[in-house]
């Protein structure tokens, strides 16, 4: 039985169950005349839970765990039969013997074992599917059966369904979180082995980045080399710059919607902005790189000044329009969440529309425009796309926005495409600076949080 | 009615019509508020007082799909005539509202707020003067004199709305128009506020939306009740609330309505 055909059966046993556990406390109560304590609905959904949940995880389970051990009973089947290969030939055999089982080795290249191999797999995944139908139906059958014999006017059931609802609740959220620390830890982990190879400092410090590493021992600049600071500097030039460009077109765009546009307008010009936030980050790339870039490289010859075509500042402006709709967006919303009373109190003084908005409107919403702001900027620090094409790679440390920089992510990108050995150093430094990264942001998203709950004015 | 001629007219309305969109929410107010004198605007929810209230400082341009008709003169200016300048016109007309609403800044800023944005106080002295006599006036003083730099939405929502009327008296408007000032504040603040009152009385016009009976005949010596967008009776608070000339009158204050 397939997994998904044994999903189906499960998911009709539930409904039955359901069925079944209403109409089983509705004949209980019209015999006995005893006032029910849950309503039908909480009677039918336990017996569900009775009959779905476990053979669910048990399912689930099976399901990943019975490859492992089916893969490692196939090797220990075959290691009896030719008992001297080695690991590598091991695991090349193991996906042969896979491949003539699902048909995809031709006969011609398999050999005594491979066949005996297959034939043995073939047996434990069929033994094992069966096994699981058998288990998991009986399972929920029996399930069913206690739910209903549990069932009674008096029985219970809304807490006992309350308590597995929050339950599942509670395990949705831990899967998120325990994603994120199994991701952190990972980084953390590969971090510490990339510091074996280089030290701490050099990568915090060091002033120079060229993560070449030779394949042979002879080769030109091989020993590369993994100073940070380059990185670490175009990234915040190329923030900085798109702050610039989007803070003050963002913050203003926001106080025109909220304050000044009629409805009809708001209606119209906010989802405008916010289209700015769906265009894909490739394309605000080569809009930089092959529109912006040119054509600053061109006026800044006009004027007399050198640009090179791939610059810190053509990267930086492209990138403040795409996180413009951040900004106004969350601040748009923020300005809104200011009371009107506030308003009224400030034009009931005399205060004309721009006082009110710049001494009252703005400070009140102060706090969550800094979080905005702060949110913006750490989407600007992990952007990769616009920095690739129109920044360039090169990196560069020069506090000269018409030259070519390179940003954090950027290397990521760098050290991670192409051949390399998973535990080179050029590989683990992907590592290092993802961390680095991730750090910046964390921090950022924390002083956003701890802005906003510290200043924040509580209106009722 | 009779009027004394030693009272002044200082706010007089002819035919004031407000609508909101197609919804007209006043019909033709006659109506003359006395210098120096607290008039009291009553009536059920939806009558259109507060609506009338906001017509003296003309806060109900900043309501989008609201017009009005008619005039509305304070010291014979009309104010909605195109020569009188709506940012002078709420200085000399202060405001406070029902709910108390002080700006997320600190005492001194909230009372100094006014003087600064139209240049009353040139100099810091004057300035802390202004904000000194402002909050003695409105009988907070005492209690926040030590913690000026407060914020003022950490006071309490009696000395909140005590606040917002030492802002409104800071820029030393003619009238202190007040939306039920009162109604979110408990007995013993409302007290405080109503003293006050009568104080204020002597230097400013005040003119007062109440849903309280007893607040009306406490308080003022005029009192209008407003039925449905109509001006159905006003006059001598006392004549008022004793011998009433119409029968939604009588039904309203007696608590048979409303």
């Amino acid at each position: 039985m397939s997994i998904s055909f044994l999903f189906l059966c499960l998911l009709g046993l539930g409904a039955f169950s359901f069925l079944f556990g209403r109409r089983r406390i509705r004949g209980l109560t019209a015999m006995t005349g005893v006032k029910q304590h849950s309503r039908d609905v909480y009677h039918g959904s336990f017996v569900v839970i009775c009959a779905v949940l476990l053979p669910l995880i048990i399912l689930l389970a099976w399901s990943g765990l019975s490859p492992l051990l089916i893969d490692a009973m196939l090797e220990d089947f075959l290691r009896r039969q030719s008992p001297d290969l080695s690991i590598g030939e091991m695991g090349v055999l193991i996906a042969k013997v896979k491949a003539y089982f699902v048909g995809s080795l031709p006969e011609a290249f398999a050999d005594e074992l491979i066949r005996n191999g297959a034939d043995y797999f073939a047996a434990l995944v069929d033994y094992s599917t069966t096994a699981r139908s058998f288990v998991v139906l009986l399972l929920s059958l029996c399930g069913a059966a206690l739910g209903l014999r549990l069932l009674a006017p008096r029985f219970t059931a809304r807490p006992a369904v309350e308590r597995v609802f929050e339950i599942v609740m509670i395990v949705a959220s831990a899967i998120a979180i325990l994603t994120t620390i199994g991701i952190v830890l990972s980084l953390i982990f590969e971090t510490l082995r990339f510091f074996d190879t280089v030290p701490v400092m050099e990568f915090l410090f060091g002033l120079s980045w060229s993560p070449q590493i030779a394949i042979r021992e002879d080769q030109v600049g091989g020993s590369g080399s993994f100073g940070a600071i380059p990185l670490f500097a175009g990234t915040m030039m190329i923030t900085f710059i798109a702050m610039l460009v989007a803070v003050p077109i963002g913050l203003m765009s926001a106080v025109y919607l909220s304050e000044y546009a009629n409805p009809k307008l708001r209606g119209i010009a906010k989802p405008g902005i916010e289209i700015l936030a769906g265009i894909p980050t490739v394309v605000y790339g080569f809009f930089a790189a092959l529109m912006v870039a040119p054509f600053l490289r061109d006026s800044g010859a006009e004027i007399g000044l050198t640009l090179s075509s791939e610059s810190a500042l053509a990267a930086g402006l492209v990138m403040g329009i795409m996180i413009i709709p951040f900004i106004s967006s969350l601040s748009d919303d923020v300005i809104n969440a200011v009371p009107q009373t506030l308003r009224d109190g400030a034009a009931a003084l005399g205060a004309t529309q721009s006082e009110t908005i710049c001494q009252v409107v703005l400070p009140a919403a102060l706090p969550g425009i800094v979080s905005a702001i702060l949110l913006a900027m750490s989407r600007a620090i992990g952007e990769t796309m616009i920095v690739v094409m129109a920044a360039g790679v090169a990196a560069n440390l020069t506090a000269n926005p018409f030259e070519s920089v390179t940003t954090v992510t950027v290397q990521i990108v760098m050290l991670l495409v192409g051949d390399q050995e998973f535990d080179s150093a050029k590989t683990l430094a992907a590592f290092a600076l993802g961390l680095v990264l991730f750090f910046i942001t964390l921090l950022l998203n924390v002083l956003a949080l701890y802005v906003v709950n510290r200043f924040k004015e509580q209106y009722d | 009615m009779k009027m004394s001629e030693s009272q002044k007219v200082k706010i007089k309305a002819r035919n004031v019509t407000v609508h909101y969109g197609e919804a007209r929410a006043l019909h033709g107010i006659d109506l003359d508020l006395n210098a120096n004198e607290v008039t009291a605007l009553i009536g059920p929810s939806g009558c259109g007082k507060s609506t009338f209230l906001r017509c003296i400082n003309r806060m109900n341009d900043v309501i989008d799909g609201c017009r009005v008709g008619g005039t509305v003169s304070i010291d014979e200016q009309n104010i909605y005539s195109d020569a009188v300048d709506v940012v002078e016109l709420r200085a000399r007309v202060g405001m406070v509202f029902q709910k108390p609403n002080p700006f997320p800044k600190s005492i001194y800023d909230n009372v100094a707020y006014g003087p600064r944005i139209h240049g009353m106080a040139p100099s810091r002295s004057e300035l802390d003067h202004i904000v000194e006599t402002s909050l003695k006036r409105a009988g907070l003083w005492d209690e926040v004199k030590d913690r000026l730099s407060a914020s003022g939405t950490s006071l309490s929502g009696g000395q909140q709305q005590r606040l917002c009327i030492a802002r409104a008296i800071a820029v030393n408007p003619d009238i202190v128009l007040m939306d039920e000032p009162c109604s979110a504040l408990d007995p013993i603040a409302t007290a405080v506020i109503e003293e006050l009152m009568e104080e204020l009385r002597r230097d400013y016009t005040i003119v007062i939306v109440t849903h309280s009976m007893q607040q009306a005949a406490r308080i003022s010596q005029r009192t209008a009740y407003f039925h449905l967008g109509d001006l159905v009776e006003h006059g001598q608070t006392q004549a008022i609330f004793t011998n009433p000339e119409n029968q939604q009158t009588e039904a309203y204050i007696s608590g048979k309505i409303g």
